[in-house]
């Protein structure tokens, strides 16, 4: 089967219709709905359809003809919010997802929640029963505002025709604005077929939402005072960064006082593995460095981050001995798990350029130096060997070296969860901004092969390429369906070890070897592949795993790689759930 | 040191409201011991009066947490000493009582109130503090006490003066989406410090 890297919507727009006039007569809620995310720009929707949803899909339907929006129907709704998350964090734009009523709204749980966590804009658009029937018990009635409550940013029922762009204003502004997040919008089928006089306008200011704290300069002041006063500065980036594309100022701001830049998960990406004052990332299966001098800085700036425990380990330990400055949008993470000394409630982008301006330059080459020393011990203890093996099996680290070397640092790379997770966080040389998607709060098994999926959809220039463990993708493999049918040229790699390799690497370390239900008897990937009408290949020699990724890479649109690893290896460095980070182990 | 602290929350009027902000309180652990909710003075703005017992650190975490909400204005915690508050009790006692002189004395002498009177029980009213609401009950009890309930608390802030003229000037303002460009004059947090 012939695979173009291309969307159909794309190249086959047809002037079958023309671009909507400005609606004068009244129209039924569900195409208000259509309307609406046309209006907010909307080019992609992820979705399944089902009988409480099927208006808005009806209505749908003559807009995709026309070309003014494109659907792609998911093989699961798990799928569809993984895929809007991913095509948000590629696009910068917001994700949106269609599903239906009790099981089709349930199965977006997920990944609302995942999206939650990690802060990606997404508007999930749930059909509902009809409202004469709300509470009832009615069939496929579920109470979605009540369980998607807790993991959502926002959401709204709307049971009347004439209130759809309303609620769909205010959904695109709550999930985009201040810190992102999911927003979901239930909309009963009365309210789907009644009819309204369509108008629309965005949202732009909602009376009991501050999304953007005006900077305060007192604090930038304080933040400012107490980084000219140390020896030993040191940035921690989070995704916070990426999310305010405040990349630029980072730089600026750590290149005029020569402070050293650890990222965390999330924050991968946003400094290029090449800057010279970028020394690794943070967290359980970081960089050894940058955890050890988490505890031996002075002042520690914590950027768009929140400190989640698997970046401190023992809060009781971490950094005791620096002043605290953290920079962040959401006041309520200020003072959550770590007191700041100096906190800056504002967006990051114009926190950095205002703390640019009052910071002098500094002599930092000491400090830096020690992060090098450290980085050695890293290198000698277990880089040199991961990366570069000349016997024995195949190691996860090297085939991402390869992929990182042929790629040049520039895909997208999408990571599921598990060992290979973390060994491609680690390994893996990001060039440019936005180019790490991962499951970073959630951990959420199967995100990855519908999230690639999504992040070719939000940027089909780019190459993106998943790295998924045997275990993950066997979660949301039936994506595979979409990926054919919807002509997305993902490149996915398997790294085969048969095993839930992080969950044994656990059991090996910390509960004695007792190998419980973590070993995979596995079927054969690359004929799934096949059954699906895409190509691949399967490597478990170390000979031959150079040349398939140039294959992968060298076929046009999807393909699968399986590659065989070795089946105990484990991640280090590690610091152990709970204990210090100063007790990380190099093996 | 945990102690009994009051919280009030300002809100939009939207339904779920009340289940986005206990959940707050569900997920960290503290046992909500009273909420009372009511509209305010300004239309289409609410009133939560909230009793926790918990830790004055973990409960200025948690107000940023329920301000974190959309619909949420503001939230604050309390001392006991930063506020006016009261409670209402009502206490249905058998008639018979009313034969025996006493207790209407003792009604009167509670500040108490008797709302009404039936064939075979009465209603009496009383505002006060939790203890003194069960004083009264514990006084009552041998006159052939039926039935006992009481509200949660209703609090009044020595120093909202500044909030509530800020809320006002939200009230005056009926458009929810100002047009695009325009800056709200209260919209940034630290112009309504207080
Ligand atoms: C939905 C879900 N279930 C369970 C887990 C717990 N878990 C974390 S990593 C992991 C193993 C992943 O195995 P695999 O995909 O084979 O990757 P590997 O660690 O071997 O690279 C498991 C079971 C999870 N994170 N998400």
């Amino acid at each position: 089967m012939q695979q173009k890297d291309v969307l159909p919507m794309k190249t086959e727009k047809s002037d079958k219709r023309p671009a909507p006039a400005p609606v004068s007569e009244p129209i039924t809620g569900a195409e208000a709905v259509i309307r609406s995310l046309i209006a907010e720009g909307v080019e992609t929707i992820f979705g399944y359809p089902g009988g409480a949803i099927m208006p808005i899909y009806d209505a749908l339907y003559d807009f995709q003809v026309s070309g003014q929006v494109n659907h792609i129907l998911v093989r699961h709704e798990q799928g569809a919010t993984h895929a809007a998350q991913g095509y948000a964090r590629s696009s910068g734009k917001t994700g949106v997802v269609f599903a239906t009523s009790g099981p089709g709204a349930t199965n977006l749980v997920t990944g609302l929640a995942d999206a939650y966590m990690d802060s990606t804009p997404m508007v999930a658009i749930t059909g509902q029963v009809a409202a004469a029937l709300l509470g009832t018990d009615a069939f496929q009635e579920t109470d979605v505002i009540g369980i998607t409550m807790p993991i959502t940013k926002w959401n709204i029922q709307v049971t009347r025709p004439e209130d759809i762009p309303g609620a769909i204003a205010k959904a695109f502004y709550i999930a985009k604005s201040g810190r992102p997040g999911p927003v979901l919008v239930d909309i009963t089928k009365n309210a789907q077929f009644g009819k309204l006089d369509f108008q629309y306008e965005a949202c732009e200011y909602i009376r009991s939402y501050r999304p953007k704290p005006v900077l305060n300069m007192e604090q930038v002041e304080a933040a400012a005072a107490l980084i000219n006063a140390s020896k030993r500065p040191y940035i921690l980036c989070g995704h916070g960064v990426l999310i305010a594309d405040a990349q630029k100022e980072l730089i600026a701001f750590a290149e005029k006082a020569g402070i050293p830049i650890a990222s965390t998960l999330l924050g991968l990406s946003a400094v290029s593995v090449d800057h010279p004052l970028y020394v690794g990332y943070v967290g359980m299966h970081g960089n050894y460095s940058p955890n050890i001098n988490t505890n031996e800085c002075d002042v520690l700036i914590a950027v768009g981050m929140r400190f989640d425990d698997r970046i401190t380990g023992d809060v009781n330990t971490y950094a005791r001995q620096a002043k605290v400055v953290h920079i962040e949008i959401d006041e309520a993470e200020i003072h959550k798990i770590i007191k700041a000394d100096a906190p800056v409630h504002a967006d990051a982008k114009e926190a950095l350029q205002a703390l640019t301006g009052k910071i002098d330059a500094k002599d930092t080459k000491a400090w830096i130096q020690s992060f090098k020393e450290l980085d050695k011990q890293e290198d000698e203890k277990v880089r040199h060997k991961e990366l570069y093996p000349t016997e024995g099996e195949l190691k996860m680290a090297e085939v991402i070296r390869l992929i990182s070397e042929k790629t040049g640092g520039e895909a997208i790379l999408v990571t599921d969860v598990g060992q290979h997770q973390m060994i491609a966080s680690r390994y893996y040389g990001f060039k440019s901004p936005n180019t790490n998607i991962t499951s970073g709060g959630m951990g959420t098994m199967g995100f990855a092969l519908p999230a690639a999926m999504g992040a070719k959809v939000g940027k089909e220039e780019r190459e993106v390429v998943a790295i998924i463990g045997d275990g993950c993708f066997q979660m949301t493999l039936q994506e595979l369906g979409t990926i054919y049918q919807s002509k997305i040229g993902v490149k996915i790699v398997i790294l085969n070890n048969n095993f839930l390799g992080m969950v044994r690497q656990w059991q090996q370390l910390f509960f004695d070897r007792r190998y419980s239900s973590t070993e995979m008897t596995n079927p054969d990937f690359v004929q799934i592949a096949k059954g699906f009408f895409i190509p691949g290949k399967k490597v478990t020699d170390r000979s031959e795993i150079s040349d398939a990724i140039d294959e992968m890479l060298n076929t046009p649109g999807a393909y699968l790689l399986e590659v065989v690893v070795e089946k105990e290896d484990n991640v280090f460095p590690m610091v152990p759930a709970g204990a210090p980070i100063a007790s990380i182990r190099l093996d | 040191m945990q102690k009994e602290y009051t919280i009030t929350v300002y809100t939009e009027d939207r339904i779920g409201i009340t289940n986005r902000i206990t959940i707050i309180f569900t997920r960290r652990r503290i046992n909500i011991t009273s909420l009372t909710t009511s509209e305010t003075e300004i239309p289409g703005v609410y009133k939560f009066v909230i009793t926790v017992l918990a830790t004055r650190e973990l409960l200025d975490k948690v107000v940023l947490q329920i301000e974190r909400l959309i619909e949420i204005h503001r939230a604050f915690v309390h001392e006991e000493d930063e506020v006016v508050y009261q409670e209402l009790a009502l206490y249905k006692v058998s008639t018979k009582a009313l034969s025996n002189g006493n207790i209407e004395r003792l009604i009167r002498d509670n500040h108490a109130r008797i709302l009404t009177i039936a064939e075979d029980y009465f209603v009496i009213e009383k505002t006060g503090h939790q203890q003194e609401l069960l004083d009264m009950l514990k006084k009552l009890e041998p006159y052939g006490l039926i039935e006992y309930t009481k509200s949660g608390r209703v609090a009044i802030v020595k120093w909202s003066r500044r909030f509530h003229e800020h809320l006002k000037n939200l009230g005056e303002k009926q458009m929810d989406n100002l047009p695009p460009g325009v800056t709200h004059p209260e919209a940034n947090r630290s112009g309504i410090s207080l």
